[in-house]
């Protein structure tokens, strides 16, 4: 306390002396009006000292472009990759060659076999009709259709093969495409544009999830073929979503997905798609000439009208024993593609041998509904004798043409249980003349489900062929499996 | 090179504004009307097009819908069966009537003349359906793999000149899944500017950064190449992983060929790859057939990948990749249109080979050595005749594509009409497949087509022509060869 009071009179004698400095006027002069006074003078200096501030530039590092002789340097020096990565060892390339038709029988690499590797359903490979009609066409119209659609390729039996394919599923028109996979790849983008949504299932083949990527959409994947996870999916992207209506959304699934043989539940699609407004496109390629009582496909086989599908698809490839699809809805969505879908417009047609015999092979289903009864009775009795293979359970639906054997215990990664497969595949060829097939991914293929072997089942085997397949699979799995199980 | 007047662009932009303000005060009268109908049971549903996506189909494309998908009932051969048709509501829907009348075809991919039943390959085509059937009903990989496809791949790559060649069924799908199996996320696709759809969907398809430049344009193309190595990817600057120049043989649209050997002398400077699709000029140029290769003397070993099709030339389908045995091997285990797609139908598979045996002269003939002269002979004549005449033709010398400018919309339907009266089948094209601007008509010789064929043509082609008005060049007063002259020297 002693010390503060001579600090606190010389600080007020500072404070007292700087403010008459300030206020006493300087120069006794007036300008404007106003008193020139001392705190003038330093407010003045600070605000010269904030403009030169301002002024100048702030500091960045110089931006020098590169010169020619950088440029001639970073291409000297850029080392690209291969084009292809090198030959692996002991990578396995050949596939068996076919010397005649693939039909339930034929012959590989010489001799005989039994055929369950061509997705020949209804047996119509070597049927004497098609292939008169086939020979008709080839002679009138040799065997290319030499140009587009729009150019002079559209010939007649284009035209009649697509009145044909409508009138049998019951819808107003349909249109052709000349290769199968190029259906679906088309038809997805050219409806589906950025900004709509898609719910697609995880198990859908290559060519529909090239047919996502390209149509720049948001996709959201549902576990596969599973309802209560695409009610959940459904549930989630509607909730609170107003402007929702104003987008275009979709659901996309497989009728017989190729990965795993399953069927999708087509009725329960159908109500969630009513419940929740969404369009459904339904890729039949293996259904189309095999479910329903008249084979008109799944919507026959579950009883639900076709015009709640708005969109089908399908490759002719499989049942109809011909190449190339078609695309069926109503009249808005089968015009829309004449002129916006890629592989429509800016292809080449379809072969006109190849239409007719599409149309041959649908007049022929028409008239001998019995074949279906005869492929059902063949799958029915191949679930039974292969029920009790060692090692192998049947994943796939138990309609489904396609028969999806898969490994009971997993021998630890993807590639060992190709392996395995394999070998059990080749070893059937080799020992008991029966041809089968495991299924192949490319690297390109996002689809996770498991590999196995698939056998596609005809309406042309007869039982003594699928006792062979039977007898031989028990045989060849119990000992490749058992040296490693 | 197209050389647009101004007066042209000005009467062509002319007419496109009037037509598009006509089909929007259409539009609008149509959102009147609908809005007092009652609505219909998808109320709720956003509708399947929006309406300015297709406001080019609805209130342009279908007013000449009739100068496209015309149908045919015979062959593609050098003349076809055009089947009339009939339009009772200003050709909103178009139907068909059972009468055909016979017209020159100048529009069908059908360069060697193998379009329709042929001596030497129609009998191999049955025979080979008669064992084989009419498809595999499997992949390639499965059950698809024939004797015939096998004997095919190996005589394309003898033909094309590289080691091996892999098949597919159709030559767009060629394009769309190759590129994807061989560049990925770090690559960079480099890619002419009037390049295919298809290549423009494969390039979309694979991830791969994609830049475009100058049609033909190698000083452009070396200016881009250096930048982008200079540059590296986007962002972060890390080099690329490959760069891929992509380029074709002949352009569809313009009749021009490419420069390849420029390109190829740039690709090897700057260590990119190079691939060429000859959809269009495999098979048709070049002394005997091998291309745009033989027709520049470039040696196929030159360039990384060969791609091309066979509905053109060979009169079949499907599509075909010659490049070395690594890349053929890699391609077989990772394209997916190998491993997921139906295999090529095998008496189109027959055909091919029976073309290509007849090209090379295997068939015991000199047809082939015929048929490539006189498709040479029969496009240098129509072209120079064309030019005398005073249209504006696009297009190089040999090539036997020729595209005619018409620029104004007016004048497509009225020449293509015109065209069809006069019994002469003529493709027009227009937007989108070309520039809003720059319409144009398109001929497509074949060796098939006779001289006196194309005597008829020309005929037809000056009529339309004087009708429609688009001969925009002087003709040629002093080497002038009147039509009357010309039949005279036959």
């Amino acid at each position: 306390m002693d010390m503060a009071l001579p600090v606190v009179n010389a600080t007020s004698a500072v404070l007292a002396r700087v403010s008459a400095a300030f206020n006493a006027p300087l120069a006794r002069a007036v300008v404007f009006g106003v008193h020139i006074d001392g705190h003038l003078v330093v407010e003045g200096l600070l605000i010269a000292v904030i403009v030169f501030q301002l002024t100048r530039k702030s500091y960045k590092p110089p931006k020098k472009p590169l010169t020619e002789k950088e440029i001639d340097e970073l291409c000297d020096d850029w080392k690209p990759e291969p084009l292809c990565p090198p030959i692996k060892e002991g990578a396995r390339i050949d596939t068996p060659m076919l010397e005649s038709a693939a039909g339930p029988h034929t012959i590989v690499d010489g001799k005989e076999v039994v055929n369950f590797a061509s997705a020949n359903y209804l047996g119509l490979i070597g049927n004497e009709k098609i292939i008169d009609s086939c020979v008709g066409s080839l002679e009138k119209y040799g065997v290319g259709s030499c140009g587009p659609r729009g150019f002079y390729g559209t010939i007649d039996v284009h035209l009649d093969c697509e009145a044909k394919i409508a009138k049998f599923l019951g819808t107003p028109d349909s249109i052709l495409y000349s290769y199968g996979i190029s259906t679906i790849f088309s038809v997805i983008p050219a409806f589906c544009k950025k900004g709509d949504i898609i719910v697609a299932d995880e198990g859908v083949h290559w060519a529909v999830q090239n047919g996502l990527h390209l149509s720049r959409s948001t996709v959201v994947y549902f576990k596969h073929n599973d309802m209560a996870s695409l009610a959940s999916t459904l549930e989630k992207l509607t909730r609170g979503n107003k402007r929702a209506e104003k987008i275009r959304r979709y659901i996309v699934v497989e009728s017989i997905y190729q990965n795993s043989g399953q069927i999708a539940p087509l009725d329960e699609i159908v109500r969630l798609k009513e419940k929740y407004r969404f369009r459904v496109i339904l890729e039949e390629s293996h259904s189309f000439g095999v479910l329903g009582k008249s084979g008109r496909g799944l919507a026959e086989h579950y009883g639900v009208p076709i015009e709640k599908i708005d969109i089908i698809t399908a490759g002719m490839g499989n049942a109809l024993a011909t190449d190339g699809g078609f695309c069926t809805g109503s009249v808005r969505v089968v015009d829309h593609q004449r002129l916006s879908s890629s592989g429509y417009v800016f292809s080449a047609s379809l072969p006109p041998y190849l239409a007719s015999a599409a149309i041959s092979a649908v007049n022929y289903l028409e008239e001998n509904p019995s074949i279906l009864s005869n492929l059902r009775s063949n799958i029915a009795l191949l679930h039974k004798e292969l029920s009790d293979t060692p090692g192998l359970e049947i994943s796939s639906h138990a309609l489904s043409p396609i028969v999806f054997l898969k490994l009971k215990k997993s021998a630890g990664s993807p590639t060992a249980d190709l392996d395995l497969l394999e070998t059990i595949a080749e070893r059937v060829l080799k020992e008991d003349s029966v041809f089968i097939v495991t299924s192949k991914k490319s690297n390109l293929d996002r689809c996770k489900l498991p590999i196995g072997i698939r056998l596609f089942v005809s309406a042309g085997h007869t039982e003594s062929d699928i006792s062979t397949l039977s007898k031989s699979l028990k045989r060849v799995s119990a000992s490749v499996l058992s040296d490693y199980f | 090179m197209v050389r647009l007047p101004y007066s042209t662009a000005l009467t062509t932009l002319f007419s496109y504004g009037l037509l598009f303000a006509f089909g929007h005060l259409r539009d609008f009268f149509r959102r009147i009307i609908d809005s007092r109908k009652p609505t219909t049971n998808l109320k709720d549903y956003a509708p399947i097009c929006l309406g300015h996506e297709d406001f080019y189909t609805r209130r342009l494309f279908n007013r000449v819908q009739d100068c496209c998908n015309r149908p045919i009932a015979s062959a593609p051969d050098a003349w076809i069966d055009v089947i009339e048709r009939y339009s009772n509501d200003g050709n909103k829907t178009i139907h068909r009537t059972s009468k055909t009348s016979r017209c020159l075809n100048l529009g069908s991919y059908n360069y060697l003349g193998f379009a329709a039943a042929d001596e030497y390959c129609t009998p191999r085509v049955i025979e080979s359906l008669k064992k084989y059937s009419a498809s595999t009903c499997s992949v390639r990989v499965d059950g698809g793999n024939t004797k015939l496809h096998i004997e095919l791949e190996e005589l394309v790559a003898r033909f094309v000149g590289k080691p091996a060649a892999i098949l597919l069924g159709m030559g767009y799908a060629t394009n769309s899944t190759i590129i994807p199996a061989l560049i990925g996320k770090g690559g960079l696709i480099i890619s002419d500017s009037l390049n295919h759809n298809s290549i423009v969907n494969g390039a979309r398809g694979s991830g791969a950064a994609v830049r475009v430049f100058q049609h033909n344009n190698i000083a452009h193309l070396e200016e881009v190449l250096r930048e982008q190595i200079a540059q590296g990817q986007p962002r972060t600057h890390r080099p690329w992983s490959k760069i891929i120049v992509i380029v074709e043989g002949i352009y569809s649209m313009e009749g021009e060929l490419c420069k390849l050997p420029e390109v190829i002398s740039v690709c090897k400077k700057y260590k990119a790859y190079t691939y060429l699709d000859e959809a269009h000029s495999i098979g048709a140029i070049g002394k005997s057939g091998r291309g745009v290769c033989d027709l520049l003397g470039v040696d196929p070993a030159d360039v990384d990948i060969m791609m091309g099709t066979f509905t053109k030339s060979f009169g079949s389908c499907g599509g075909y990749i010659a490049a070395s045995k690594e890349i053929i091997h890699h391609l077989k285990q990772t394209c997916p249109a190998h491993i997921y797609a139906t295999s090529m139908s095998p008496p189109a598979v027959q055909q091919v080979i029976s073309a290509i045996k007849v090209i090379l002269g295997e068939d015991g003939t000199n047809r082939g050595a015929k048929k490539l002269a006189q498709i040479r002979e029969n496009s240098n004549f129509f072209r120079s005749e064309l030019k005398k005449m005073g249209f504006e033709v696009l297009g190089d010398n040999n090539s036997p594509v020729m595209p005619i400018m018409l620029y104004n919309p007016a004048k497509i339907p009225s020449f293509s009409r015109e065209c069809l009266r006069l019994n002469v089948a003529a493709v027009v094209v227009a937007f989108p497949a070309t520039p809003l601007l720059l319409s144009r008509a398109r001929i497509c010789i074949s060796a098939s087509h006779s001289r006196e064929d194309l005597i008829k043509g020309l005929e037809v082609l000056s009529k339309a022509g004087d009708i429609s008005g688009i001969k925009y060049f002087p003709v040629e007063q002093e080497k002038t060869t009147s039509v009357e002259k010309l039949k005279k020297i036959q």
